[in-house]
């Protein structure tokens, strides 16, 4: 286990050194960002001093070489925009979106999983037959649209619910935290909401599909043979097997929430990663795009590891170091 | 005296493509006493399973029991509430299946699927019924029982689990125990422990067996009585000897004759010629008369149960009692 363990931590820093390539090469094709950056105002010394100063002048390898020691150190260079170290600028807004991506999570999971579990064990219902419509809708719906609804419909129609920013946050592990306060939960439920529609059907129909896969086996069968109360077929024998593809499928689409949150996140406002993005993207701030691309890749590389050991932890049959 | 298990008219129905219900088992009798084996004995298809899960009340949805009692100890199982019939599934009525590879659930351990069953149905402290389960274990011979119970069922081979099953089904000492197929997926060597162990405690603890196979060795060797299915009905049943010796169903005639014996060693055996229809083909009146050679115009009716409760068959023109 634990030579499986170093082997896959192995495995990670080599994917991870490969991402700092293609990042970095990916990032100086993208653009120049010496037009972007600089006055065009300014003359020829002053714009080489510049250039100079932000090591823009060095050549690819040298750039990478020095992008790479200071990546050891935590050091992606200083936001051109911001003029700060670019690592703080995007941790600063980690949690916010950190906060929206397990709020989503939550949702799909507490909402997902019982009607995705109640169309599976009943598939001949009418509520059934709605659910799934309901999960089609959910899918195919695009996010930016719900949002804009959403935002119709409860804040500006009903005028319910906010619809701009975090609200009022509670300090908490060094960060801001909306969900503390009642102000924030308002503030939060329309963007978790909007940003869990899609992963709600997606763990719903995961579920209802893994029901219908482990429902008409043997060992349900023998289960309910041995005189077991029904809940403890569904709950014990049902469910331990249905988590398994779930908590695997689950743990990838956490890093995809958390990447993919942009757009909920412009919509209303929410001051998270994915809007500092954006912006950077418009004004080619590079160290902060290399920082929060490298982040992604890093996170992704932990969830793998993570959800490797929650599937050795939930299935039996699979060990880490492949059998034996 | 009362016998143990009285089933009447039994008819266990699926819909059918056509919305007609596709009888599976087609108003089927018999009779058990306590302590009695009775081998239940037909090709693939011709309604064995269908008939232990009748018993059980583990009909796979949308099928069900639609005539017939099933009198259990003088109780109507059919008319049971579903509480009650949980309440006996595997306290009294206990099932082994055929595939050991299946029936237990992949993701718990042995000892938890032996202990839930005692759960279920007594008030046990968790101590006393890790030491009912390890008594099991040992029961069946499995060795090293203690260690055994925190294995899962993927670190046993498939006699191995067959062999707990059989310890699940006699865990509460059940007055009947159907036995559907057990040893058809096993290796032959390991098929002959298996039998004479089940053979044994069965014996002991007094338990009523009903053997499904389709194996006439097997049934000759252990069953007190046989009872022979085609097409989901019961054709022939009576005392083992008389129905091997002096089989009157010509079903049953063939089939005799198509099992190698000592005296038909080098000799072609008899094939009965074609094969079972489905379900949705069997032809109305005798379901046997497709295939039959001494099918007549009067087999188009429905042949009645010539004979008594416990020994009668389902033939116009049977073979003489006095087989030359
Ligand atoms: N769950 C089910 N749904 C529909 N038909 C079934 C089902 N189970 C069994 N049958 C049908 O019932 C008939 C008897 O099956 P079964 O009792 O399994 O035969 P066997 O004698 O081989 O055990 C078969 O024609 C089979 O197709
Ligand atoms: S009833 Fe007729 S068709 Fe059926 S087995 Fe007897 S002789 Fe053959
Ligand atoms: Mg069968």
């Amino acid at each position: 286990m634990l030579t499986a363990l170093i082997r896959r931590a192995i495995q990670a820093i080599f994917v991870i050194l490969a991402m700092t390539v293609i990042v970095f090469i990916g990032i100086n094709v993208i653009g120049n960002p010496v037009d972007i950056l600089i006055n065009p105002d300014l003359n020829q010394a002053e714009r080489a001093r510049v250039v100079e100063h932000l090591g823009l002048d060095l050549p690819l390898w040298q750039q990478y070489l020095h992008f790479l020691q200071g990546l050891l150190h935590g050091d992606f260079g200083d936001s051109f925009v911001y003029n700060r170290p670019a690592l703080g600028v995007i941790m600063e807004r980690f949690p916010a979106t950190l906060e929206l991506a397990l709020s989503a999570m939550f949702i799909a999971i507490v909402v997902g999983l019982p009607l995705g579990l109640y169309a599976g064990l009943y598939p001949e219902r009418l509520s059934s037959r709605l659910i799934m419509s309901g999960s089609i809708l959910g899918f195919s719906l695009p996010t930016f649209w719900v949002g804009l609804m959403f935002i119709l419909l409860f804040a500006v129609q009903l005028g319910w619910l906010p619809s701009n920013g975090r609200g009022e946050t509670v300090g908490f592990l060094g960060a801001g935290w909306s969900f503390l306060t009642r102000d924030g939960l308002a503030h939060l439920f329309l963007p978790a909401l909007n940003l869990a529609l899609f992963k709600t059907s997606l763990v719903l129909r995961l579920t209802r599909a893994g029901v219908q896969e482990v429902l008409p086996q043997d060992f349900i069968k023998f289960a309910r043979a041995k005189g077991l109360q029904e809940h403890r077929v569904v709950l014990v024998h049902l469910m331990k097997n249905l988590m398994i593809p779930v908590v695997t499928i689950l743990g990838l689409e956490f890093g995809s929430l958390i990447a993919f949150s942009v757009v909920t996140e412009s919509i209303f406002g929410w001051p998270g990663m994915g809007k500092l993005i954006i912006d950077s993207i418009n004004l080619l701030d590079r160290p902060v795009i290399v920082a929060y691309l490298m982040m992604m890749v890093v996170l992704f590389v932990m969830l793998n590891f993570i959800i490797d050991i929650a599937y050795t932890l939930l299935d039996p049959r699979v060990r880490l170091d492949g059998g034996n | 005296m009362k016998p143990l298990l009285d089933v009447r008219g039994l008819v266990t129905e699926f819909p059918g493509p056509s919305g007609k219900g596709l009888r599976a088992v087609d108003d089927i009798s018999f009779q058990l006493s306590r302590g009695e084996v009775l081998g239940l004995v037909g090709e693939s298809g011709s309604g064995k399973s269908v008939t232990g899960f009748s018993l059980m009340g583990l009909i796979d949805k949308p099928g069900k029991v639609t005539a017939g009692q099933i009198l259990f100890d003088g109780e109507d199982l059919v008319a049971a509430s579903p509480e009650r019939r949980r309440g006996l599934r595997g306290r009294r009525i206990a099932m082994v299946f055929q595939d050991p590879m299946m029936t237990l659930n992949p993701v718990l351990r042995i000892g938890t699927q032996i202990t839930e069953s005692l759960h279920a149905h007594e008030r046990i402290s968790r101590r006393a019924a890790r030491a009912r389960a390890r008594e099991a274990l040992a029961m069946v011979g499995i060795p090293s029982p203690d260690e055994r119970l925190d294995a899962y069922p993927h670190e046993f081979s498939g006699g191995m689990r067959q062999r707990v099953a059989i310890a699940i089904a006699m865990l509460h000492q059940p007055d009947l125990i159907i036995a559907d197929e057990p040893t058809t997926a096993l290796d032959v060597t390991i098929q002959a422990q298996i039998i004479s162990e089940f053979q044994k405690l069965t014996e002991e603890q007094g338990t009523a067996v009903i053997w499904i196979t389709h194996d006439l060795a097997i049934v000759s060797s252990l069953a007190d009585r046989i009872a022979v299915m085609y097409g989901g009905r019961i054709i022939e049943t009576g005392g083992i000897a008389s129905v091997l010796e002096t089989p009157r169903h010509p079903y049953t005639h063939g089939l005799i004759r198509s099992v190698p014996s000592e005296n038909s060693r080098g000799s072609r055996l008899a094939q009965i010629p074609g094969v079972t229809p489905s379900l949705a083909r069997m032809p109305d009146g005798c379901a046997f008369r497709t295939r039959c050679k001494r099918a007549t115009e009067e087999c188009h009716a429905r042949p009645e149960q010539f004979g008594t409760e416990l020994s009668y068959h389902r033939c116009f023109h049977p073979y003489e009692e006095v087989y030359a």
